[in-house]
């Protein structure tokens, strides 16, 4: 006995396990970045999108500072992790500007009165851009906060740090690069 | 008559602005409808960090004398429009407004064909036939009343 085939049903069955297939598949974690680090290599970074300055006009980007070494610091200050990183960063970032080098802020998911505050709380110098939504850093394979990012002067991805940076990990991964020439 | 003119005007004018302004904000109203960015939850369900600060923000935004909407607007100017709690109408996201509607059309259209298959089997027996099925084969009959008889005993 044959049995009948009910189309529209198995159709809209079909449709849904694509669906859950493609949502499963756009929403998980991007490993790009990791993957390229654990071979060694030096990859350009995920394509962005500007984003609002933190106590300013206008959008800020990575690219704005190809020539330089960028040390790509995501943080809020909702985040105690964060909060403890902050004072190594700033003294990163004095270290990094002298040697024509920058700290790059990313404040992720919060709001602009707050992020002000931490920035005067911790007396930040450094640039900040505002990740209001979290999408900046999920292109990046964000898995947690803080996280670090090491951009060469050839604006490529260096290094990745996927929680808090210590003093061991920045004497051992910046000045190497601040040596290589342009 | 014209007193009672006169009353209702002034009931009218003194009742205008009361019922034109906009209802007090309140955390619990807004709550409901704004998201935890970092939790994936409403805001009402949330006691992380990242969830008190938005609360915070929004009484913060009370205290000055805010409309709903405007808080809202606020909201989605600092944080962007994912932290209202409705999917956007772009992306991925789209899905969760079309899924539903193509879902309750599919259904629409089932009950619609499964009622005009039941109602051409209602009537398509022949002339005299009892509805929703075909006469009963006389020697069934028979037995059928047979039966029932014997349970009558």
């Amino acid at each position: 006995m044959r049995a009948r085939v009910y189309w529209p049903i198995t159709i809209a069955a079909a449709l849904l396990v694509g669906l859950l297939a493609y949502g499963l598949t756009t929403t998980g974690t991007d490993t790009t970045l990791d993957d390229a680090m654990a071979r060694g290599e030096r990859v350009q970074p995920p394509e962005e999108t500007p984003l609002p300055m933190l106590g300013g006009d206008g959008t800020g980007s990575i690219a704005d500072y190809k020539g330089k070494v960028v040390l790509v610091n995501v943080w809020a200050s909702w985040c105690a992790p964060c909060r403890d990183e902050l004072p190594l960063i700033e003294k990163a970032h004095k270290m990094l500007s002298a040697r024509g080098g920058t700290v790059l802020g990313i404040d992720v998911k919060e709001n602009s009165d707050a992020a002000r505050k931490a920035v005067a709380e911790f007396g930040l110098t450094f640039p900040n851009l505002r990740d209001r939504d979290g999408s900046f850093v999920r292109h990046w394979g964000q898995t947690g906060y803080p996280e670090n990012y090491v951009i060469d002067r050839d604006g490529r991805v260096a290094a990745v740090r996927r929680f808090p940076v210590t003093q061991g990990w920045l004497d051992k991964t910046l000045p190497p690069l601040l040596d290589e020439k342009d | 008559m014209r007193a009672l003119l006169a009353a209702l005007l002034t009931l009218a004018l003194v009742a205008a602005p009361a019922l034109a302004a906009p209802p007090r904000a309140s955390l619990p109203d807004i709550e409901d409808e704004v998201m935890c960015l970092e939790c994936g939850t409403a805001l009402n369900v949330s006691n992380s960090d990242v969830a008190n600060q938005e609360r915070d923000f929004i009484a913060g935004l009370i205290a000055q004398g805010m409309t709903k909407p405007q808080i809202k607007d606020r909201l989605v100017a600092e944080y962007g429009p994912r932290v209202l709690a409705e999917p956007a109408d772009d992306g991925f996201q789209l899905t969760a407004w079309i899924v539903p509607i193509l879902a309750a059309l599919a259904a629409l259209a089932a009950v619609v064909l499964v009622a005009r298959r039941w109602r051409r089997r209602g009537s398509g027996g022949p002339p005299g036939a009892a509805p929703g099925g075909p006469r009963l084969d006389p020697d069934d009959a028979r037995r059928l009343d047979a039966e029932l008889a014997a349970f009558d005993r």
